[in-house]
């Protein structure tokens, strides 16, 4: 799960990461009345969206004045954004934030994230921030310090010492960095976070250190020991299809294709779009149905893939463990006779029970076409699609 | 011979008493798994379906003698299982359970260090079974039939098309690994690997793997420098998107890295017959091995 910068910015201040002073508005008028609070003078407004990049596409401007953040704010309510992490449809903001102004003289980069080779989480800082961390990975890697944490006894001082000095801090700033750091990790183990980056993190004028962006994902494993951070899910941010999936437990992922996928697996679910893919066609989602699907999930499965109107055709492909080929067949059958679906259906189906969810298939008098193997059924799905 | 597990497999179900736990220990008997007993805290001394069940999985060891486990235990508490097992100096763990919190498999993989003599299987996995002999999961055993290629698998049911291909084109297994599709798991494909090395049963490898993580490069890194018998490779997510997590926590391909187009190269590099469609799996063992 992703939030907003100002959310993640309100869990890092309480976890005692230093940020700027600033308030989340929702429309024009709370902008212009914050940035009067914070003292009217240079102020930042900042477009809140689940995607970075908001800088260079207009979501980042600096006002004067609190009569300049407020019409700043009401040009930036409502519009659409569109920035490299968008893709070209963007998102709409619906919520900015009013930040203080501040006279910088360094920005860094500053995350801690899951290291899966080692499996320990691990500090990365650098002394290039501001800019795309990737970037700076892929054509200056020597520019990217690590430090690995062990699970059992957290950040060590001489960590944090050792990568505020690599990135150029001196003296009083490496205390400081030290402090934040420890607070950094605090909040990552304490909120189950995936990842936080604090990018950038600057060097103001006056030689503090501060959280100038933040962002933050969280472990969808563990939230459900994290009601607060369930709290702050914003479903305008989310796919409406994926949203709906999400409530009957089905994994389902928006694509831009028109062959609408239902899978059990999630292995299963990504190579049956590899092979539409190699068989000419294009997958119109991702979706795992798990393995113990009943009737009624498969039923909500067909609804929520039929409400993606670039569907052409349908392609089920179900290897049965536990999931038997007679209960999907009776499933598909059901959710075809209820919702009158309106494009043709291939059905692949192996596994337990295959014989009976063939017979079943066969004499519903129902137009589905099968297939032995998954290139066999991608075939014939790409060519139903047209 | 096969790996891991076999006929003197000594079998406990943590989490016998639950829905799934009781199904599978059903099936794992059925296949012709020695079943011992099973673990649910609170219900030692009763039995369930005929086994003793146990309040603690040294209990289980010290009067059943049993060697292996597999864990039907929900996600809060499955860390704890694997740990309490390790303690307990069970040899083979198998977690099949999903979603886990990465900070509690972090805990349990840094105690697992502290217990050499177990080896983890998972977690969000479908186990293991050696075909004709035992089974510890939930690969259903009737599409197994016994021979000589190894499958190993971040991936459940495309394990099941694999073994499915390779059985209806006459070629057995000796053992088939899913090993999971998370972040952090117990056994990698390297391990895996190094498991089939060293069973002379074994005379080919299917390996799967999936966007996300680096894991298939160093088992490609791996296999050039150590592996001698032919390898087939699929990769599930080539046409998955960027910073979108496929189902498993593990798939995602994130910062530009984890694509199956490069974990692709690289077992190709490495020697690995690497198949584009997943129908191919069958047949590209069958082209290797004559």
């Amino acid at each position: 799960m992703k939030i907003h910068e100002y959310q993640a910015k309100a869990i890092l201040a309480r976890h005692g990461v230093p940020v700027p002073r600033g308030e989340v508005a929702f429309n024009a008028t709370e902008a212009g009345e914050i940035a009067r609070r914070l003292g009217g003078h240079i102020v930042v407004v900042k477009a809140q969206i689940h995607a970075g990049g908001r800088g260079k596409g207009g979501g980042v401007k600096l006002a004067r004045s609190s009569d300049e953040a407020e019409s700043l704010a009401r040009a930036m309510i409502g519009m659409t954004l569109v920035t490299h992490q968008t893709g070209p449809e963007g998102r709409v903001v619906s919520r900015v934030l009013v930040e203080e102004g501040l006279a910088m003289d360094r920005e860094l980069y500053l995350s801690v994230v899951l290291d899966r080779s080692s499996g320990k989480p691990v500090l990365m800082a650098s002394a290039a921030g501001g800019m795309d961390i990737e970037e700076v990975a892929a054509h200056t890697p020597e520019k990217i310090v690590r430090a690995y944490i062990e699970p059992g006894v957290g950040v060590v001082a001489f960590q944090a010492r050792a990568i505020g000095f690599a990135i150029g801090l001196t003296g009083p700033q490496v205390n400081k960095l030290v402090k934040l750091v420890a607070a950094l990790y605090d909040a990552f183990v304490a909120a189950d976070a995936s990842m936080i980056e604090i990018n950038p993190l600057v060097v103001t004028a006056a030689g503090d250190l501060l959280a100038l962006d933040a962002k933050m994902n969280f472990d969808d494993n563990a939230l459900y020991r994290h009601q607060d951070i369930r709290d702050l899910r914003d479903l305008g941010e989310e796919d409406p299809l994926e949203i709906e999936a999400s409530k009957f437990s089905l994994n389902y992922i928006h694509l831009d294709g028109n062959i609408g996928c239902m899978v059990n697996g999630a292995g299963l679910a990504m190579a049956t779009m590899d092979i539409i893919k190699l068989a000419g066609g294009e997958p119109a989602n991702f979706l795992d149905v798990g393995g113990g699907a009943n009737a009624e999930q498969i039923k909500n499965a067909f609804r929520i893939l039929m409400s993606d109107k670039n569907v052409k055709a349908v392609l089920i492909n179900i290897f049965g463990g536990i999931l038997r080929c007679d209960v999907l067949a009776q499933g598909v059958i059901g959710a075809v006779r209820e919702l009158g679906v309106p494009v043709p259906i291939v059905i692949r189906m192996e596994g337990t029970n295959v014989d009976e969810g063939k017979r079943l298939l066969r004499e519903s008098g129902m137009n589905f076409s099968t297939a032995d193997s998954m290139d066999e059924a991608a075939t014939k799905v790409v060519q139903l699609a047209g | 011979m096969a790996v891991l597990i076999d006929r003197n497999t000594r079998l406990i179900v943590q989490g016998l008493t639950g829905r799934e736990g009781t199904f599978h220990a059903k099936q794992a008997a059925a296949y012709g798994t020695t079943v011992v007993g099973g673990v649910t805290p609170g219900k030692g001394g009763t039995t369930h379906e005929g086994w003793p069940v146990f309040d603690t999985v040294h209990d289980a060891v010290a009067k059943t003698g049993a060697n292996a486990s597999v864990i039907f235990v929900p996600p809060p508490f499955a860390a704890d299982a694997v740990m309490e097992a390790a303690d307990a100096g069970v040899g083979v763990v198998v977690c099949i359970t999903e979603g886990i919190p990465t900070i509690d498999m972090m805990k349990a993989m840094t105690f697992l260090k502290t217990r050499p003599a177990t080896r983890l299987i998972g977690p969000n996995c479908p186990g293991v079974i050696t075909a004709g002999q035992a089974k510890a999961g939930i690969i259903p055993g009737h599409i197994c039939r016994e021979g000589h290629i190894g499958i190993v698998s971040k991936s459940g049911t495309l394990t099941y098309e694999a073994i499915h291909q390779l059985s209806r084109l006459g070629m057995g297994q000796t053992t088939c690994i899913g090993i999971g599709g998370d972040p952090l798991i117990g056994t990698t494909h390297i391990d895996a690997l190094q498991l089939f090395a060293a069973d002379p049963e074994t005379e080919a490898v299917i390996m799967i793997g999936e966007i996300g993580g680096s894991a298939e490069e160093e088992a490609a890194a791996w296999i050039k420098a150590n592996f001698t018998k032919p390898v087939v490779a699929f990769i599930a997510g080539q046409t998955a998107p960027p910073g979108r997590r496929m189902g498993h926590a593990g798939a995602i391909i994130a910062g530009g890295k984890g694509t199956a187009g490069e974990k692709m190269a690289a077992l190709t590099a490495a020697g690995v017959k690497v198949v584009q469609s997943p129908a191919d799996m069958g047949h590209a063992v069958q082209e290797l091995i004559g």
